[in-house]
């Protein structure tokens, strides 16, 4: 079995020689603009900063995949095919696109770039994926978090391209691309504007000795004293149902499947993939090595189990489940 | 120039209603002259699929009989091998179907014409024109595009059909888990059909006991209740060629009546607003997206 391929986040120049350096052997990073999905102020790079990146990953045998993961804003597209442009014209092995004529224009205008398909399309069953491949010559789909490693294993002996599973990071329980939940209350949404639950909504308020959390107003956690206050991300918010209250759709948790790699090898994904570009380099160089070494040993024949604390207290909210992985999660 | 009057649709019904109920409301639908059009099919959850199958064929006939387009609708999110196959198996059907996934295009015959749902995520005018050049005839537009944004888009295709979901609760979310399943203490494998207790969804409250969220199996929706009061002559101009209604248990024919009064230009704003309150709708009424404001919002007309 071939070794899988680790995919570590790049928010910056110096988070991608972080990530480099401690073990990834391919970084994902975006454009300084609104056509990647963590288009935040400081982050990202410049056309010719992603040329010196590229050209830096490939001298130590690295490769660099470009997001340009948002939907275009309509009458704007052309913003879109210009980042194409650049990431081709840098030398990137590969961009990460959602949008069907980002797609298109890519496969139109630059055969050569290879394209893999963004979570954020939702590409999760065989037919879907199979269309991509055909239509616009689709080499990766990065899957969607709601399949289970056994789903992932069927849909790998059924499909002609390579797997890419998320294994760290932030949670989505919902199917990327198809949530609107954020828009709903704040106007912003990951679709829209490549943010969810955008800081500018959220406040805390001290009430009484309780802290609340809200996000455009809406009330979604209430704390008390002692307990730990998460960011409110809107489907990890506490809420009543039939008058119970709970946390409905999740806990404040975030993804860590590092016990599951080897069910993942065994299901066949060519890479496995750690989110998070606005965490910096110091988290992803500890991300980055802990996972290297759990590859490493996976490759030697090795349990994984003996590199799990390497990733202590990194997950955000301090608490971490396998999500959809496992079956039960349903 | 003779205006063409703006299409009345009535959506996929989203949530999980008895046999009896399902058949009286197209039964209703039937017969309601307002109607242009009526999608069919399971869209949420391929585990009810087989409970309303002939309920759903006998609509079908019905409604064709009374002279509507039926057009059915195919699953969002689909999870299991016999959901790939429902999906295969309406979109390899040459008539007019709507996609509400992409794998559906994998099975439908080249050119045949299709419907592009509001789950598909068409933001602009370059991936909706790649639909168009594989069959697509009318979009009807994510609930996050505002009017403005659909102007544009409608401009950049020329010949596009556009239908606007201006009825019913939201759809915002599908997920791989069951909260309806999951607020019973069960699993989706499991899940004892628990959706079929809430014909609207499951209210979702804040801790303060606002109303937020609803929830229906793996989908989630909105607790406001879409209704697009903007005027026809603002909806044409945008390109908008037909208005969808989401059913809902209400009264159906009192909003179906009142719709199309608005979209004859027979109604303000405010009076189809009252129309809609006096239904008593499960939700504050919502209209926020279409003019690029946050979903929950209500604008009211100036």
């Amino acid at each position: 079995m071939a070794s899988i391929e680790l995919v570590c986040p790049a928010g910056s120049p110096a988070m991608l020689r972080a990530a480099i350096e401690a073990g990834a052997d391919s970084v994902y990073c975006g454009l300084r603009d609104e056509t990647n999905a963590r288009n935040f102020p400081g982050l990202n790079f410049s056309p010719l900063e992603l040329e010196t990146a590229v050209a830096w990953a490939h001298a130590r045998g690295a490769k660099v995949l470009v997001a340009i993961n948002t939907f275009a804003r309509v009458g704007a597209v052309d913003i879109w095919r210009a980042s194409v442009d650049a990431a081709a014209r840098a030398g990137a092995d590969a961009i990460i696109v959602a949008d069907l004529g980002i797609l298109a224009y890519a496969r139109d205008a630059h055969p050569d770039l290879r394209l893999h398909l963004s979570v954020q399309a939702a590409a999760g069953s065989i037919d879907a994926i199979d269309d991509y491949a055909k239509t616009y010559g689709v080499r990766r789909v990065v899957l969607p978090r709601v399949l289970s490693a056994p789903e992932i294993a069927a849909l790998n002996r059924q499909i002609g391209v390579e797997t890419e599973a998320f294994v760290f990071g932030g949670l989505c329980v919902m199917a990327e691309g198809r949530c609107a939940l954020s828009s709903y209350a704040t106007g912003r949404s990951p679709n829209l504007s490549g943010v969810c639950s955008p800081p500018e909504a959220v406040s805390f308020q001290d009430e009484q000795g309780q802290l609340t959390s809200r996000l455009a107003g809406f009330t979604l956690d209430r704390f008390a004293p002692g307990e730990t206050a998460g960011y409110p991300t809107l489907c990890k918010g506490r809420f009543l149902a039939d008058g119970e209250p709970s946390y409905l759709f999740e806990e404040p948790t975030s993804l860590n499947a590092m016990g599951l790699l080897a069910d993942l090898a065994k299901a066949g994904v060519t890479a496995v993939k750690i989110e998070g570009r606005q965490r910096g380099k110091a988290y992803v160089a500890r991300v980055a090595a802990a996972f290297r070494a759990a590859l490493d040993a996976l490759d030697r024949g090795e349990p994984t189990g003996p590199y799990e604390h390497l990733l202590s207290n990194l997950a955000e909210g301090g608490r971490e489940t396998a999500g959809a992985y496992r079956k039960s999660w349903r | 120039m003779t205006r063409s009057r703006l299409e009345l649709a009535i959506g996929p019904l989203l949530f999980n209603w008895p046999f009896e109920r399902v058949a009286a409301f197209y039964d209703q639908i039937a017969r309601e002259p307002a109607v242009d059009r009526v999608y069919l099919g399971e869209v949420v959850c391929g585990k009810r699929g087989p409970l309303l199958a002939q309920a759903l064929a006998q609509a079908a006939d019905t409604l064709a009989a009374a002279g509507k387009t039926v057009v059915w609708s195919t699953l969002a999110l689909p999870a299991l091998p016999r959901d790939r196959q429902a999906i295969a198996a309406l979109s390899a059907d040459p008539a007019l179907v709507e996609i509400n996934d992409m794998s559906g295009l994998a099975h439908r015959p080249a050119g045949a014409p299709f419907v592009a749902g509001p789950l598909l995520n068409i933001y602009n005018e370059a991936a909706a024109g790649e639909l168009m050049a594989r069959g697509c005839v009318r979009l009807c537009a994510n609930i996050e595009l505002s009017l403005p944004a659909l102007a544009m888009l409608s401009a950049g295709c020329p010949g596009l059909e556009i239908e606007l979901f201006a009825f019913g609760r939201l759809p915002l979310a599908l997920s791989g888990r069951c909260y309806h399943a999951r607020s019973r203490g069960l699993h989706k494998d499991n899940c004892q059909f628990v959706c079929d207790r809430d014909p609207d969804g499951l209210a979702v409250e804040t801790l303060d006991h606002a109303g937020f969220l609803a929830v229906n199996g793996v989908q989630t929706l909105s607790h406001g209740v879409q209704v697009v009061d903007t005027p026809p002559e603002a909806l044409r101009a945008a390109g908008v060629t037909a208005l969808r209604l989401s059913p809902h248990s209400g009264d159906m024919a009192q909003i179906i009546a009142g719709f199309r009064a608005h979209a004859d230009g027979l109604l303000s704003p405010g009076d189809l607003a009252a129309r809609i309150r006096a239904t008593n709708p499960p939700g504050p009424l919502v209209n926020g997206y279409a003019q690029g404001q946050a979903g929950a919002r209500w604008m009211a007309a100036s």
